[in-house]
């Protein structure tokens, strides 16, 4: 028993030596820590888009490997395994790793890292994000638009800041079109989880929802407003074939061009540190195709999105009026970047009060 | 036709030795099935599931970590077991215990000092005795089924985890994640690389619930009260004293294991919070053979699936679940090879 064991396990070794010298060693290395699965055709799926398009520009000189599927709370473990399987930079693509990448990062000083969405940046972390806000004020007036019960659903993952300016730029869109617009909130408490996901745009519907918008990363939801001849926007992704009928558009991340340049920086050795925040002007948002609506609501979203990318639209620009009733801003000024991305309240009309 | 197991006449004492290793065995077969089922090539799957976390120091030190909760608990587990009574709670008493060690850093952020550490480590252990003593006192005094109780108990837990994790307890400073403030100073347990001084007490533990299992009257007890319960108590043996002694044994430990993951590892406490060690450690007591001695290395080996389970996660491309189905197949094959041992199978025929 021992020596055939054993004789088995010399036989492992030398197969393992030999597939891990298969790949050749002067290819640079570049991984992705995802939060869900490849396979959820959302936020994870976009990720993995951009990593394909890293090996498509740069396959000859880049060699990329990605972990799916790491909770939020045992990131550090999957994060420094890459770091010692040869990763030279690493993306940590959910806001939960924030703490973890940083803490690998001291350890490992000679590998890179870009952590997105968070806000803490080191020598060898920088972080990258994108003006998600922008295509939600997009969706909040072509909701208040095609609303018959003026009341949308919106499935949110955690009330972190990118989630909450999510829900105000939206609101902002809406109030826009309709000022009594409502929206129902239900908190998932996760990122990726199509049961949950699934079972929130039923109960939003038969509470008088009949749109629904999503800060999650599944079509799930999509996939209900589907069955119940109801409507939606897609999230992260374009989820066009799962609600054909239902889907109005969807806000599309296009991480690829990032991703190349910076890994190409990374080679070159020219990447810094930085914090990179680009939205629809720049490509990193993309709206889907406008469907499901008549030609005037999707010509007053074309004409808002080509507002946003000239400047002239945004939806904290001027004067805003916090659920508590205070006002923040000052007319035709945008709010201070850090405030987005440190938003923690809500704008006057939100049906719901953030978890204190 | 009836199948039906009798009981063989001969007991092969070598055969319940080998029977983990026979089971350890029949996993690595049928795992190979299942790597080229998955389409990856078998030998190096399994090189990759069970040699390559073996191949460097970093590793090793996890793996060591790692089996450190499974080998608390897994003792504590194998003592009640033999006292035939059956806390499946263990992943209950675990989150309890990390649950109020928690409490400290929290609402005392400021104490430091040793007193701090031990502190902590004791609430660990008062947080799984406690929760222990439920199933405990409903066996004890109303004769419920303890392995229900004791399930049912670890929701119970892990929905007030969650709760007090995403409230009272949450880092205002966390931009509303369910987490609490990072744990500092000698609110961390000390380490020696990636082991903490939890390893230490696994080890610790092993060794007393050797002595007490295999030298001393309280083992004989409890080895009695399991096997022959009726002979035990005419020798005056309480089945009361043993019921709540093993709960508060295996309770403690799973408690203190707790303690140390969030002391040790995570270093706060995050939700959601699963884990799983608290059942797993019921393979680990089993392949043991409900030996503390046994315990280490089952423990170990149960700790290798895990990061066999990581690694072939990032080298091999293939979900992590597959350290779960390893699991799983460990434990039935082991229950399957002790049937077998135990019982033969024969075939009752309407002659």
């Amino acid at each position: 028993m021992k020596k055939i064991l054993l004789s088995a396990a010399v036989a492992a070794m030398a197969l393992g030596a030999a597939s891990a010298s298969a790949f050749a060693a002067d290819k640079y290395k570049a991984c992705w820590v995802y939060v869900g699965s490849i396979g959820d055709f959302g936020y994870t799926y976009q990720h993995d888009q951009g990593r394909l398009a890293v090996d498509k520009a740069l396959g000859d000189k880049v060699e990329t490997a990605y972990v799916e599927n790491v909770p939020e709370s045992d990131s550090a473990t999957a994060i420094e395994r890459m770091a010692r399987d040869g990763c030279k930079l690493i993306f940590t693509t959910s806001f939960g790793f924030m703490d973890a990448t940083i803490e690998v990062a001291k350890k490992y000083p000679d590998v890179k890292f870009e952590h997105a969405t968070g806000f803490k940046t080191a020598e060898n972390v920088a972080t990258y994000n994108a003006k998600f806000h922008e295509g939600r004020y997009v969706l909040g007036q072509i909701a208040a638009k095609m609303s018959k019960t003026g009341t949308a659903g919106y499935i949110v993952s955690f009330p972190i800041p990118e989630v909450v300016s999510g829900i105000n730029a939206f609101m902002r869109g809406a109030q826009t079109v309709n000022p009594d617009f409502k929206v129902k909130i239900i908190w998932v408490n996760s990122w990726f989880d199509p049961t949950k996901e699934a079972d929130a745009a039923k109960v939003l519907f038969s509470q008088g929802a009949d749109i629904l918008v999503q800060h999650t990363d599944s079509a799930a939801g999509m996939q209900v407003a589907e069955e119940q001849k109801k409507l939606a926007f897609g999230q992260a992704s374009d989820m066009i074939k799962f609600g054909p009928h239902a889907q109005l558009t969807a806000i599309v991340d296009n991480w690829g061009p990032y991703y190349i340049e910076r890994i190409n920086q990374a080679m070159d050795g020219t990447w810094k540190t930085q914090s990179s925040w680009e939205g629809l002007k720049e490509g990193v948002v993309n709206m889907a195709p406008f469907t499901n609506m008549p030609d005037d609501v999707a010509k007053m979203a074309a004409e808002t999105v080509e507002g946003i990318k000239a400047g002239t639209v945004n939806p904290f620009m001027g004067k805003i009026t916090k659920q508590d009733g205070t006002v923040v801003g000052e007319d035709g000024k945008m709010l201070p970047d850090g405030d987005i991305l440190g938003m923690n309240w809500y704008v006057k009309g939100v049906d719901d009060k953030l978890p204190q | 036709m009836a199948l039906i197991l009798e009981r063989r006449v001969e007991r092969a004492r070598k055969w319940m030795w080998l029977s983990p290793l026979l089971a350890l065995a029949l996993t690595v077969v049928a795992g190979a099935i299942i790597f080229a089922l998955a389409g990856v090539n078998p030998l190096h799957g399994l090189y990759t599931y069970f040699i390559s976390p073996l191949m460097d120091g970093w590793d090793r030190e996890k793996l060591i970590a790692k089996a450190a909760p499974l080998v608390l608990i897994g003792v504590g587990l194998a003592v009640a077991y033999t006292a035939n009574v059956w806390n499946i709670g263990a992943e209950g008493q675990f989150v309890a215990g990390a649950l109020l060690a928690g409490l400290v850093p929290v609402f005392l952020p400021a104490w430091q000092g040793p007193s701090v550490m031990a502190a902590m480590l004791l609430l660990g252990v008062i947080g799984g005795l406690a929760w222990a003593m439920v199933p405990a006192l409903l066996r004890a005094r109303f004769h419920a089924n303890e392995i229900l109780t004791s399930l049912m108990l670890v929701y119970v837990m892990r929905l007030a985890y969650d709760w007090a994790v995403r409230g009272p307890l949450r880092d205002p400073q966390a931009m509303n994640f369910p987490k609490t403030v990072r744990f500092e100073g000698w609110q961390v347990l000390p380490a020696w690389g990636e082991i903490h001084l939890g390893a230490a007490f696994a080890l610790v533990a092993a060794l007393v619930l050797y002595v007490v299992m295999v030298k001393m009257l309280k083992g004989f007890e409890l080895r009695a009260l399991g096997s022959s319960p009726r002979a035990a108590r005419f020798a005056g043996f309480s089945e009361h004293r043993a019921i709540y002694f093993v709960f508060a044994v295996s309770g403690a430990l799973a408690g203190l294991a707790g303690a140390c993951d969030v002391m040790g590892v995570s270093r706060q406490l995050q939700a959601p919070y699963e884990p799983n060690y608290g059942f797993v450690a019921i393979i680990v007591a089993f392949l043991g053979r409900l030996n503390p001695v046994g315990v280490i290395f089952a423990g170990l080996l149960l700790a290798l699936s895990y990061m066999g389970g990581e690694t072939a996660k990032v080298t091999l491309g293939i979900s992590d679940n597959i350290a779960k189905v390893f699991q799983g197949m460990l434990l039935i094959f082991i229950l399957a090879c002790d049937t077998l041992i135990l019982y033969r199978i024969r075939w009752q025929g309407r002659a």
